[in-house]
């Protein structure tokens, strides 16, 4: 893993000012990939970045991942006050960070919740994956259904890969806790804890009543992006939606085919032969029709439905940035208005200062990260729909051909042809 | 079974063209048709050209709009190379004609299975629109189904000598005329009154019997196969069409997106044209569905000449049983005995015995009245056999002709699926190909 992408969220962070894991990392790469000393700025570090994204992308595709992760094997966990799925979570890895080189723990919904919640804590301009949601509003999905569990399962390994190939996610501290802490309740009650995360709430809402004075071009344009894309996302998931509707209730009317030929072919003579075969092509394309369908629902529509998450998650990425920015401007403010002590205010809005440039470089840094990601997952997703469609298609048409084939050979032909089969 | 192993990769042979259309598959029927060489085809071509829309006064003085179909008659000679086509003999007919004529066959020849005409309103429609009379589509769907009914009688081996289907296709203007003074509109109203009767025959011919069976099982069947396709055909609409919305979708989305824009704008436009396919697939489907359609109405004059061999069995029974009856009471009237209850019978007991005279013109009476008939009776038996004879030549013939249309039909169903298939393999690859640009 190259080391530019690093810094772009060193801790100034007013609350985890002592977590470890910024600072370790920090430590570990004091140089870059070409052997020149660390750049002091900031801003030039983010166009070193830039400029080496798309190789990173590739080094990072070519190396082998040392981090791999995978969620299995749910299974039902009853206490005396409630019953909830426990996951395993099995880690394999290379990383000198890890004391071993295999973990293997039972984790359920509720860590990963809290594992995200703190990841977005610690980096609020950073782009953590969405997780899948807590409840199904539509379909009135009973909670522990088969088909509600293992499509979570498949989230939350999506959800935790993610995470694992994302150069400054995948140190976090509290991400290795999860991967190997036997038991997670007690790493969850440390660390900042709700008053102080309430407090946070309140000073960005006081911020936010305040008001932006100006956010930098570039910012305009993402949230504007944001925006756009959020409504794009949720029209094509929409439309997915509809059309696996419709195919159903298209399946459900072809099946009525099937039997009505073959009471037909039960009174018919000459008839009967031909009309048993398209009884019997009716209901193989039916059965091409639920894969079809099948096939829709588990790979287009969870890929899809992730981006929707995304695109909220992006929505609290640019307000988070926002509040940074806020903040500082208030503070600055305040010193401008030469009311106060002076030497003091100035050291905090220096550091709030710091603050906002490194919010907007981890963004600007994670931004084209995620849209790569964004890219290649969705269309990954595209691909193997639109292959699925010509296959369904391609199975459907042999099908037929063979009818075909069947009606147009002749009766003795016919007749050697199923002496022979 | 020849039938396909699903999931059997090897390569099939080539399949016989499969890319027939739908017009190309219409004009085999057709040729088939023609192919049974009868006196008139061998002598002249016939279509239904065109269909035109006028308007008029009907019966009761009211301004109406109806439709007129075009018939040309061509000398079926071939032209030589080069030469051009004789202009056809033409005229008009609306499709209260083609009702007239059919009614004509009907009754005139009630031992044939007479071919129906398309139907008069659109039924089993899946899109409202084309169930108005006006439709377009409504109309040309008609114009085909008539062509196919005059083509059906010229191949029939009986009715395509009758005199009145000939001036059908030739008098324009004194056609109706010459219909009427067939008086074949007496028989309707008695033809119509038995085909309503209820009555039981003592001892029913057994293939008749399974003939109207048959008949029934294949209204049932073929109705609720229709239905079905109603309703398939909605869905599979709804299905196509939904896509259409990825086009719009992908194409504004595509306006924020800077290396996916290409990609999704083009995949849309793919979108667009998969969505936009499914109006012909549909159009080629009601195809099917006529055929269907004729034979859901051919099952009606099935079950007609079933019915009117029952009346005529039944009546051959009556006059069989009032002859024996006849006969038992001139045994009793001879011998003195009396074995069956009479009122002559009783009143002699009660009144006294009748005179030597009296007796003998009774006997003498009956005697006429039992010559009667047996005359009756063997007419009445040769009808039978004859209706019999020539029904079951028809039904035979008629057997022949369904299997092979149908069997048809099905044929030219699976190849319309295998165009629908190919369509699909183009547009979904046509779009891989732009996801992968993505």
């Amino acid at each position: 893993m190259s080391g530019q992408t690093v810094h772009a969220d060193f801790s100034g962070h007013m609350l985890d000012l002592d977590e470890d894991e910024d600072l370790e990392v920090f430590s570990k790469n004091t140089s870059l990939a070409d052997g020149s000393p660390m750049p002091n700025s900031p801003s030039s570090m983010v166009n070193q970045y830039r400029l080496e994204e798309e190789e990173e992308q590739e080094q990072q595709d070519a190396n082998a991942r040392d981090l791999f992760v995978s969620v299995d094997n749910p299974e039902s966990h009853v206490t005396a006050i409630e019953t909830f799925i426990m996951y395993r979570v099995v880690t394999k890895t290379t990383r000198s960070e890890f004391d071993s080189s295999e973990f293997e723990v039972r984790r359920r919904y509720q860590d990963f919740l809290w594992l995200r919640s703190r990841l977005e804590e610690n980096h609020p301009t950073l782009i953590v994956h969405p997780l899948p949601e807590k409840f199904v509003m539509k379909g009135m999905v009973e909670r522990f259904n088969d088909d509600f569990i293992e499509t979570r399962r498949k989230a939350l390994h999506r959800f935790l890969n993610k995470i694992s190939v994302h150069p400054i996610l995948s140190y976090s501290q509290h991400f290795k806790v999860f991967l190997t802490a036997e038991e997670l309740m007690s790493h969850r009650k440390q660390g900042p804890g709700f008053l102080s995360r309430m407090g946070e709430t309140v000073r960005a809402v006081a911020n936010s009543v305040r008001g932006l004075r100006s956010r930098p071009e570039e910012f305009t344009l993402m949230q504007e992006y944001v925006d756009d894309f959020s409504n794009k996302i949720c029209s094509v998931d929409k439309v997915t939606q509809r059309i696996i509707k419709e195919q159903r209730e298209y399946l459900d009317e072809l099946k009525q085919y099937s039997p009505t030929y073959s009471q037909w072919a039960g009174s018919e003579e000459e008839l009967a032969e031909p009309l048993r075969g398209v009884a019997s092509c009716v209901e193989r394309c039916g059965l091409e029709t639920e894969e079809q369908i099948q096939h829709l629902s588990e790979v287009l529509v969870p890929a899809l439905h992730e981006y929707v998450l995304c695109a909220e998650t992006l929505k609290a990425v640019m307000r988070r940035r926002d509040n940074i920015q806020v903040e500082f401007e208030a503070k600055n403010e305040a010193l401008a208005s030469r009311r106060v002590d002076q030497e003091a205010l100035q050291d905090e809005v220096d550091v709030l200062a710091d603050r906002v440039e490194l919010a907007n470089n981890a963004l600007k840094g994670d931004w084209s990260r995620w849209q790569n990601s964004m890219r290649t997952d969705l269309k990954s997703a595209f691909l193997s729909t639109a292959e699925k469609n010509v296959e369904y298609y391609e199975q459907c048409l042999a099908v037929w051909e063979s009818f075909l084939l069947s009606q147009r050979a002749e009766p003795s032909e016919q007749n050697a042809g199923e002496d022979a089969s | 079974m020849m039938m396909a192993d699903s999931g059997s990769n090897e390569e099939v042979a080539v399949i016989v063209n499969t890319d027939i259309t739908s017009t190309e598959s219409e004009n085999n029927l057709i040729n088939t048709m023609v192919e049974r060489g009868t006196a008139l085809l061998r002598k002249m071509e016939i279509n239904v050209a065109e269909a035109e829309k006028r308007t008029g006064k009907n019966t009761v003085n009211m301004q109406e709009t109806y439709t007129v179909y075009l018939i040309e008659i061509r000398p079926a000679e071939t032209v030589p190379e080069g030469g051009t086509p004789a202009t056809p003999d033409t005229l008009w007919r609306r499709y209260s004609e083609f009702e007239l004529l059919r009614t004509y066959l009907l009754v005139t020849y009630p031992y044939i299975i007479i071919p129906p005409l398309p139907e008069k309103r659109a039924e089993f429609v899946w899109h409202k629109l084309a169930a108005d009379n006006l439709d377009p589509d409504f109309v040309e769907r008609r114009r085909v189904g008539l062509e196919n009914f005059l083509l059906r009688v010229a191949s029939h081996p009986v009715l395509s000598n009758d005199k009145i289907f000939f001036l059908f296709l030739t008098e324009e203007k004194g056609w109706r005329e010459a219909v009427l003074e067939t008086g074949f509109q007496d028989k309707v109203d008695s033809r119509l009154k038995s085909l309503s009767a209820m009555f039981r025959v003592k001892n029913p011919d057994k293939r008749f019997t399974a003939l109207k069976h048959y008949s029934d099982e294949l209204n049932t069947v073929i109705s609720q196969l229709l239905r079905v396709r109603v309703k398939v055909a909605d869905r599979l609409y709804g299905v196509y069409k939904v896509h259409g919305n990825y086009g719009r979708v992908f194409s504004e989305w595509s306006a924020i997106e800077k290396e996916m824009g290409d990609g999704l704008q083009s995949a849309g436009h793919h979108m667009d044209t998969y969505a936009a396919s499914i109006d012909d697939i549909l159009e080629e489907e009601e195809h099917y569905a006529d055929q269907l359609k004729e034979y859901l109405f051919y099952t009606d004059a099935v079950r007609s000449v079933c019915r009117k061999h029952e009346l005529i069995q039944y009546e051959l029974e009556m006059v069989a049983q009032d002859l024996v009856h006849k006969k038992q009471q001139k045994e009793e009237l001879a011998t003195g005995t009396v074995r069956i209850f009479s009122l002559k019978g009783m009143t002699s007991k009660l009144f006294g015995q009748e005179s030597q005279e009296q007796r003998e013109s009774r006997l003498a009476a009956l005697e006429q009245s039992i010559q009667e008939g047996e005359e009756i009776l063997k007419e009445k038996n040769t009808e039978c056999g004859e209706f019999v004879q020539t029904a079951w030549e028809d039904i035979e013939r008629f057997k022949e002709q369904k299997d092979k249309d149908l069997r048809e039909a099905l044929i030219s169903y699976a190849i319309m699926q295998i165009s629908m298939c190919k369509k699909g393999i183009q547009v979904w690859s046509n779009a891989k190909e732009c996801f992968n640009k993505i």
